[in-house]
C-alpha cells in the first residue's frame, strides 16, 4: 500500500486547518519544476519570507492558545442580538397600519440577516467556533439565511477564494466572473457595462452567490463533472425552495390574519417588507466584500508566481490581496469583521473578533518588512472600487489583453500545446523509465 | 407529547423558522426551554466512594425517557468547549420526582469524569442525547435473573436493580459484582442496604478478598456452581472491562448458554502503544498529511497531527466521529474486530491503524 506515498507530493506549509470543511492551504506545486515561488521577493529574501511565516505562526498559535470562555460568550452575544433582531423585526413588519413600527421592522430584520450571514454564518462557516463543539456554531453543520446552500459557498470560499487567493485562472472570486476588476484580466465587450452590472449585483447579491456556487461556467469548462454540477444545482434548488418559501410565503401567509384589521393588501405589506429586508443585507454584503479584494493596490497574481510558494509567501499572497476599511466597534461587528479582511485572510479560522487584536501584530510585521497596510474609510475604499470598475470596464490598446483578440487566441492556443506537451513528455519518460 | 411541543415541532413552525430551528430562538428565552434539544438542570452532585459521584438532573419536556441499561450522551461545558461523554443512567425508572441520574467513577484522565467529581455544581444546565442502548431488560422479566457486573460497569446494572425492586418484581435476581478491593467499590452504602432486600447481592473483591468470602478471584464457572445459577436457563445481563466479558462470553458459550448472554462493554480499553502492529503510515487523505502509525486511536493520531475531527463520546457509541476509511486495516480497540475493506466508514475514536492505513480527513 505504498501508494500513499508517491500520491501526494508533501507541501511545505505545515496543515493549518482547523476543520475538514476549511481544508486550506495546499500549495500550488509544479508538477515539473521545483524552483521556490517568487511571490514577495520585491519586498524580502526567502530566508526572510521564512522568518516572516514563522512569526505570523506564532500570532496565530497565541490566539489559538488563547481561547476560551470570553469567546464563546461573545458569539453567543452575537447570536442572541440576532435572534432579538429578527423576532422584532417580524412583529414590526406584522404592523403596517403603524408606519414607524413596519419601518423599524424592516430594517431590524435587514440587521438580522446581516448578523446572520457576515458576523456568524460566515465566521462559524469558516471553522471559527469549531473548538467550542457545539452544534450550534459548528462549521461543518451551520447553514445561513441566504438562498446559496452553505455546502457549495464554503467550497468556493473557504478552499478556493481562501487557498488561491488573488490568483488568476484559480481564484473565480476577481470579478466574480462577470466584472473586470484587475488589468490582467481579460477584456471582453460586457466589461464596459461593469458599473451597471456591479449595480445590478449588489441588489440581487445572495442571488449571485448561490449562482457562483453552482459553477456553471466550471461545467461549461469541463473542469467539474456533470455529476458534481448537478448535485450542485440540486442543492441550490433545495435551499431556494425553503428560503423563498420562508420569506415569501409562510410569513405573508400568516399575515392573511391581519386582513380584516389592514385591509386585503396586509400579506403583500408583508412580502414587500421581507424583499426589501432582502435587499439591504445584498447592499450591504456586496459594498464590504468588494471593498475587501478590489480596491486599488491590491495585487493579483498569476498561478506561476505562486507554484511552490511558501508558508511565509502564501502569507504575503493573503497581506498583499487584501484591503482594510477602518471604522468603530458596532461597524466591524456589521461587517462580520471582514472590514480586518487582511487579518481574516492571514487566519481566516480564528474567532473574528480577535482580529483587532492581531491587527496590530500584523501592522508591526508590516513596519518591519516595508510592506504596505491597505486600510481606509468606508467611502474611500468604495471610491476606489468604483473606479477600477470604470478604468478596467475600458477597452485596453494592448491586444493580449483582449479576451478574444487573435493575438489572445494564439497565446491560449500555445500554452494548451505547451502543457499537452509536458504531460507527454512526462508520460513517456514514465514509461521508459 | 403536549399540543405545544407538536405545533413547535411541525413542519409549517419549521419553515418559518428556517434555515434554523425552533430551538434556536426557544434557548434564547431560557436555556431549558427547548422542543427537541434535551437539557437538564443538576439537582445534586453526590459524592460516592471511591473516587465516583452521581449526578441527579431534572430534564426538560423533550427528554423521552430511559429504559434501565441504557446510556445518554452527557455534555457539559467548560471554558467555552462542550465536552461530551457517555454516562451509564444508574437511577431507578420507577423513581417519582422526574429526576434521573448518572453515575460515573472519575478516571485519573479522564476530563470530565474528573470535572464531574470536583467542579460541578448543581443549577448547571447539561447537554443530553435521548437515552440510548439496547443493553436492557426484556418487557416480561423471567423467574431467574443474573445481573454480573465489573468495576464501574456497576452503573447501567444498578438502574435495573433498583428499578425491579421498586417496581415488585418477585422473580430471584442475584446480582454478582466483581471490584478491584471494598474501598474501590462504587455504590458501597447502596449495596450494602440491597442486600438486605430480596436481591441476592454477591460481591466479589478481587484484590482484596473479604476474609471469609464465599468465592473469591476473577469471574470462573465455579462462581456460578457456588451460587446455584445454571447458565443455560438464567437471562444473563453483563457488563464491565473486556476481560471480563470475555471470560463470562467463553464460559456461556462451552455450556451452549450464549443465547442467554446480554453483554455491553463499558470502557474503552486502554491501547498498547508498543503494540507489534503498531506500524505502517497513517495518512489523511483530505489533508494531505501524513504520519507514523503511533499505535494509538485514528482520532487520537490525528489530534496529534494538528487537525480537528468532529468528535463526541470517545467511546465509539455517539458516530459523531465516524469518517471514510479509504484503505487499509483497522482493529476496534474494544472488540478486537479487524476491518479491512476499502471505502468503509468507521469510528475513529476506537480503531487503531495496522500498517498502512489511509482516511478521509
Amino acid at each position: 500500500m505504498a501508494f500513499t506515498l508517491t500520491k501526494k507530493k508533501n507541501a511545505p506549509i505545515k496543515p493549518k486547518s482547523a476543520s475538514q470543511h476549511n481544508a486550506a492551504p495546499l500549495t500550488l506545486i509544479n508538477p515539473f519544476n521545483d524552483k521556490p515561488a517568487t511571490i514577495g521577493l520585491d519586498y524580502m529574501t526567502y530566508e526572510q519570507l521564512d522568518e516572516f511565516g514563522t512569526e505570523l505562526d506564532a500570532v496565530r498559535q497565541r490566539v489559538l492558545d488563547d481561547l476560551g470562555q470570553k469567546d464563546a460568550d461573545y458569539i453567543r452575544r452575537v447570536i442572541r442580538a440576532q435572534r432579538a433582531a429578527e423576532v422584532l423585526g417580524r412583529i414590526g413588519i406584522f404592523m403596517p397600519f403603524f408606519p414607524p413600527a413596519f419601518i423599524a421592522g424592516i430594517l431590524l430584520l435587514g440587521v438580522a440577516k446581516i448578523l446572520d450571514n457576515m458576523e456568524i454564518g460566515h465566521n462559524v462557516m469558516h471553522g471559527q467556533y469549531d473548538w467550542m463543539n457545539d452544534p450550534m456554531v459548528n462549521g461543518a453543520r451551520f447553514e445561513w439565511d441566504n438562498v446559496a446552500p452553505a455546502q457549495d459557498w464554503k467550497h468556493g470560499h473557504n478552499y478556493i477564494h481562501h487557498t488561491y487567493t488573488n490568483i488568476h485562472g484559480m481564484d473565480r472570486d476577481i470579478g466574480y466572473n462577470l466584472l473586470r476588476i484587475d488589468g490582467d484580466q481579460p477584456w471582453y465587450g460586457t466589461h464596459r457595462f461593469n458599473l451597471p452590472l456591479a449595480f445590478v449585483l449588489m441588489m440581487v447579491f445572495e442571488w449571485g452567490v448561490m449562482y457562483h456556487g453552482v459553477e456553471l461556467d466550471q461545467y461549461l469548462q469541463g473542469k467539474i463533472s456533470k455529476a458534481d454540477f448537478q448535485a450542485r444545482k440540486k442543492r441550490a434548488m433545495k435551499k431556494i425552495r425553503k428560503q423563498v418559501l420562508k420569506d415569501y410565503v409562510a410569513w405573508p401567509l400568516l399575515g392573511l390574519a391581519l386582513v380584516p384589521v389592514v385591509g386585503w393588501w396586509a400579506p403583500l405589506a408583508i412580502l414587500g417588507a421581507n424583499v426589501v429586508a432582502n435587499i439591504i443585507r445584498n447592499i450591504w454584503t456586496f459594498l464590504i466584500i468588494f471593498c475587501g479584494h478590489f480596491p486599488a493596490e491590491v495585487q493579483t497574481f498569476a498561478e506561476e508566481d505562486a507554484q511552490n510558494e511558501s508558508r511565509g509567501q502564501w502569507y504575503l499572497r493573503q497581506l498583499l490581496g487584501s484591503a482594510n476599511i477602518s471604522g468603530h466597534a458596532p461597524f466591524h461587528v456589521l461587517t462580520g469583521n471582514l472590514s480586518y479582511q487582511i487579518e481574516h485572510h492571514l487566519f481566516p479560522d480564528i474567532p473574528a473578533r480577535r482580529y483587532p487584536e492581531v491587527a496590530e501584530d500584523v501592522k508591526l510585521l508590516v513596519e518591519k518588512y516595508g510592506l504596505h497596510y491597505n486600510t481606509g474609510r468606508l467611502s474611500k475604499q468604495l471610491a476606489s472600487v468604483a473606479r477600477q470598475l470604470a478604468v478596467y470596464g475600458k477597452k485596453p490598446s494592448d491586444p493580449y489583453k483582449i479576451g478574444n483578440s487573435p493575438e489572445s487566441k494564439a497565446l491560449r492556443r500555445a500554452k494548451r500545446e505547451e502543457a499537452a506537451r509536458r504531460v507527454e513528455a512526462a508520460r513517456e519518460s514514465q514509461l521508459t523509465s | 407529547m403536549g399540543i405545544i411541543r407538536k405545533t413547535l415541532t411541525s413542519r409549517p413552525v419549521a419553515a418559518l423558522a428556517s434555515p434554523h430551528t425552533v430551538d434556536h430562538y426557544l434557548e434564547q428565552i431560557h436555556p431549558m426551554l427547548a422542543a427537541g434539544n434535551v437539557r437538564a438542570r443538576v439537582v445534586e452532585v453526590i459524592r460516592e466512594t471511591g473516587d465516583a459521584s452521581t449526578v441527579v438532573m431534572r430534564p426538560n419536556g423533550a427528554w423521552k425517557g430511559f429504559v434501565p441499561g441504557q446510556h445518554v450522551q452527557f455534555g457539559v461545558e467548560v471554558d467555552g468547549t462542550r465536552r461530551v461523554r457517555v454516562f451509564s443512567v444508574s437511577s431507578s425508572r420507577a423513581s417519582k420526582d422526574k429526576t434521573f441520574s448518572v453515575s460515573v467513577k472519575a478516571h485519573p484522565d479522564g476530563y470530565v469524569s474528573q470535572f464531574l467529581h470536583r467542579e460541578l455544581t448543581p443549577g448547571t444546565v447539561v447537554f443530553l442525547s435521548q437515552a440510548e442502548g439496547d443493553f436492557v431488560l426484556p418487557r416480561d422479566v423471567p423467574d431467574h435473573l443474573l445481573l454480573a457486573s465489573g468495576g464501574s460497569g456497576i452503573t447501567p446494572v444498578m438502574s435495573m436493580v433498583r428499578t425491579l425492586r421498586d417496581s415488585g418484581h418477585t422473580g430471584r435476581v442475584t446480582f454478582l459484582h466483581y471490584a478491584r478491593s471494598r474501598a474501590d467499590e462504587m455504590f458501597t452504602a447502596q449495596l450494602d442496604e440491597l442486600a438486605t432486600s430480596d436481591v441476592e447481592v454477591v460481591r466479589v473483591y478481587t484484590r482484596e478478598p473479604e476474609p471469609g468470602a464465599e468465592i473469591a478471584g476473577r469471574f470462573h464457572v465455579d462462581h456460578l456452581k457456588h451460587l446455584g445459577i445454571d447458565p443455560t436457563e438464567t437471562l444473563t445481563y453483563v457488563c464491565g472491562p473486556a476481560g471480563l466479558i470475555a471470560s463470562v462470553r467463553d464460559t456461556y458459550a462451552e455450556l451452549g448458554a450464549a443465547d442467554q448472554l446480554r453483554m455491553e462493554y463499558f470502557k474503552v480499553p486502554s491501547v498498547d502503544a508498543d503494540a507489534a502492529d503498531a506500524t505502517g503510515t497513517l495518512s489523511f487523505d483530505d489533508a494531505a498529511i501524513e504520519t507514523d502509525n503511533s499505535g494509538a486511536t485514528i482520532l487520537e493520531q490525528a489530534e496529534a497531527a494538528g487537525l480537528k475531527p468532529e468528535f463526541g463520546c470517545r467511546m465509539g457509541v455517539c458516530n459523531t466521529c465516524a469518517i471514510k476509511k479509504n484503505s487499509g486495516a483497522v482493529r476496534h480497540v474494544v472488540t478486537g474486530e479487524i476491518c479491512a475493506d476499502t471505502d468503509e466508514t468507521i469510528k475513529i475514536c476506537v480503531q487503531v491503524p495496522i500498517g498502512d492505513v489511509n482516511v478521509a480527513l
